[in-house]
């Protein structure tokens, strides 16, 4: 595996051995004072951050300083992009300072890709690229820390059924996990109104469509809700916070209904009080901080496959 | 100017091959030998199509004001290569085609340069932004006698203005060419609105979006007692909408691009900006639709849409890539590609689509005719057998924003003719 840009272009042999390796380093990290390995001693890792992002880049730049990578973090604000310089000349520039790896956040649909065949070397050489969130395309590491956290939490992903929640029409986290979630066979349910519902959402892998929140929970595995983002109310998306949160909100009613071994996860930032009630993510049923944890380890998996490879084994 | 003499073409593609002679800017004669006079320049184009020379009512040769991009000298290039012997440039210029100023130099250009009438399309609003009405008697009246108005690039979207805009240009005689697109369902948009789009990411611009707009323009054209014509239909839901309004009488016309009658919206999965085009591309359906009502006649004739771009302005995010695409170097060959060799039209039907119905709805007098002797020789000599492989850096365009990159199409331009004079012949331009 050269890059990686898209949950779609995960066999079920690569997602597994991402997820069972970033278990293997969650344990080789469990209770060490000195988080370092020496895995990627050497490797030069760039993101480029054109959007804010707390976890994401955090994370990235922990996975990859945990494995004695260098990292170097550009942000749009302060590279020349801010000076008008296009993102080609940006992703050249970066390849010829002597990044092994881009990772990149980019509010364009498609960046990563296209990041990807312009970084591309005559010869087929050039950095891989790992997408950390397009537009509203993908995000797939973020689908890879959600399965993992399931598979922690139920022991397994197949068969399971996840309702995802919520803003589906401009979710890459949505687009990443139907994907992900259907490579590695569990049953995916989403349920917006349909207004934030895309076009043939109902031909995404297996994935079946609702409106009813309420009548999805008690057969739930796992229940997924994203972030409502205030301006889709200005869209005309739905009236108001109020009605969305009465129809669509987790509240404690709504976690009531959910069967006792099931998992709650929000990809974060999360807006209590709106599309998540206050008490529940502090609950037991939630794998919020889980997930957030699991985050670096999968990432340090990911770094690992591009960058070392599948056939290699991690000893650590 | 010396005569011309094109032995052994098929007029329209039909019957036995003939020798027609050029001369004094008119066809001479017509017969199955014809004796070349003296200093004649010969054309061997056995078993070749003699057509019209092709009209088109819909490009951008960006001049004035992106003259990086394209202007009147390479695009007029590009029109003579593709055959066309007529081209109307739209008004979305900078500074914008909306005042004689601007269309009579867009015009004096296009003569001076020589290889093709330049028609500048007046544009409907002051400065494309929907509100007042232009001085179109002016322009009509002036040496480029404007004789269609546009805001393409734009919708006229208000109602109100569109209504008084079909009225006023009904007292004119002259043509309004809506841009259908409802601003309001289109905000933000970048492809088309279906699965693909919606699995890239990609924000999506509604079929409903061009078909609210034709039904709405359709019914104020019926009351205004005016003509409308359609740019650029591109969904099947069009084509249905322009069947009722023919049915009812009412006088609208329309055109198809070429790229909505090869290309749909599978090639968006690249993310290459090359694709992205407004009205985007749209399904395999749509694209089906378009076809079958070109043929059929409820779409009228073919006009590219020629957008030039920079190699900056498409080689870029998705979303920032310009909308637009060259046409008129491929227009006929995949006119030829789509429609002639899947039987859909005839030759007969391509100097219909790609000359005279455009020549007769913009109300060009001297384009579009007959091949008969006595008319004025604006001509195209197509080589149906040959091929020819696509590179956009290879094109006249100052651009090489083409979508149909190392694609090999069918049918090449022998030679073009304008006023009798050649203006390309075996694709090298003949300057005057």
């Amino acid at each position: 595996m050269r890059h990686l840009l898209s949950a779609a272009d995960l066999t079920r042999d690569d997602a597994t051995a991402i997820l069972d390796n970033a278990d293997r380093f969650r344990q080789a990290l469990l209770g060490r004072e000195v988080k370092k390995l020496p895995t990627l001693r050497g490797r030069t890792i760039i993101t480029m951050f054109y959007e804010n992002s707390t976890r994401t880049r955090v994370s990235f730049e922990v996975a990859g300083k945990w494995m004695s990578a260098d990292v170097i973090n550009v942000s749009s604000s302060g590279s020349s992009a801010a000076k008008g310089e296009s993102l080609r000349d940006t992703a050249l520039t970066l390849r010829a300072a002597g990044a092994d790896m881009l990772i990149i956040r980019h509010p364009a649909s498609g960046a990563a890709q296209q990041l990807a065949e312009w970084t591309c070397e005559a010869d087929g050489s050039g950095p891989s690229v790992v997408n950390a969130g397009d537009g509203t395309h993908e995000h797939p590491t973020q689908a890879l820390l959600d399965a993992l956290t399931i598979r922690q939490r139920l022991g397994d992903i197949e068969g399971k059924r996840v309702v995802v929640v919520g803003d589906i029409l401009h979710s890459r986290v949505a687009r990443s996990n139907v994907a992900l979630l259907d490579t590695l066979g569990a049953e995916v349910v989403l349920v917006a109104p349909p207004t934030l519902l895309p076009t043939g959402v109902s031909d995404w892998g297996h994935a079946t469509v609702s409106h009813d929140l309420d009548a999805e929970l008690p057969a739930a595995d796992a229940v997924m809700m994203l972030r409502v983002q205030a301006e889709r109310m200005n869209g005309g998306f739905f009236p108001s916070e109020r009605e969305y949160s009465v129809r669509y909100g987790l509240s404690d009613r709504r976690q009531a209904m959910l069967p006792e071994h099931a998992v709650v996860l929000h990809p974060g930032p999360m807006l209590r009080g709106m599309e998540i009630s206050f008490s529940v993510p502090d609950s037991s049923q939630s794998a919020v901080l889980q997930q957030v944890s699991n985050g670096v380890h999968v990432r340090m998996a990911v770094l690992f496959h591009l960058l070392v490879g599948t056939d290699e084994a991690v000893s650590v | 100017m010396s005569a011309v003499l094109i032995r052994g073409v098929l007029l329209y593609g039909e019957g036995d091959q003939v020798d027609v002679l050029v001369a004094d800017g008119q066809i001479a004669e017509i017969g199955p030998t014809v004796k070349a006079p003296k200093g004649a320049d010969v054309i061997e184009a056995a078993g070749q199509v003699l057509l019209p020379g092709l009209v088109d009512l819909h490009t951008h040769l960006r001049e004035p004001g992106r003259e990086y991009a394209e202007d009147i000298a390479t695009g007029s290039a590009a029109a003579a290569l593709g055959g066309f012997t007529a081209v109307f440039a739209m008004a979305n210029t900078d500074p914008v085609g909306d005042s004689p100023v601007v269309t009579d130099h867009v015009w004096r250009r296009g003569q001076q340069v020589g290889l093709v009438d330049v028609h500048p399309v007046g544009a409907v609003t002051v400065g494309l932004e929907g509100a007042q009405l232009t001085e179109m008697g002016l322009m009509a009246a002036g040496t480029a006698q404007v004789k269609m108005f546009s805001d393409d690039g734009v919708c006229v979207a208000d109602p109100l203005v569109m209504r008084r805009a079909l009225e006023y240009a009904a007292g004119l005689g002259v043509l309004i060419a809506q841009h259908a697109e409802e601003p309001r369902l289109t905000v933000g948009a970048v492809a088309h609105e279906g699965p693909n789009a919606a699995r890239l990411g990609l924000a999506g611009w509604p079929r409903a979006a061009e078909e609210s707009i034709v039904a709405r323009d359709a019914i104020l054209a019926r009351d205004a007692g005016a003509r409308v014509h359609i740019c650029h239909a591109s969904t099947a839901g069009t084509v249905e909408i322009l069947r009722w309004a023919k049915q009812q009488g009412i006088s609208i016309t329309a055109e198809v691009t070429p790229h909505h009658l090869m290309l749909d919206d599978s090639r968006l999965a690249t993310y290459d900006g090359r694709n992205r085009v407004n009205p985007p591309l749209r399904e395999s359906s749509d694209a089906q639709a378009l076809r079958a009502a070109l043929a059929e006649g409820v779409i009228d004739c073919v006009a590219t849409d020629h957008a030039p771009h920079a190699a900056h302005e498409k080689c870029c995010e998705f979303s920032a890539a310009r909308p637009g695409m060259l046409g008129l170097q491929t227009a006929l060959s995949v006119v030829v590609a789509m429609m002639v060799e899947s039987g859909l039209l005839d030759w007969r039907g391509v100097a219909r689509v790609m000359s005279e119905n455009p020549a007769r709805i913009a109300g060009l007098d001297d384009h579009g005719r007959p091949l008969e002797v006595g008319e004025p020789a604006n001509l195209t000599v197509i080589d149906p057998a040959s091929t020819w492989t696509v590179a956009g850096a290879m094109l006249a365009s100052r651009s090489a924003n083409t979508p149909y990159e190392a694609m090999t199409l069918p049918a090449t331009v022998t030679a073009t003719m304008l006023r009798g004079r050649i203006t390309a012949r075996d694709g090298r331009v003949i300057g005057i």
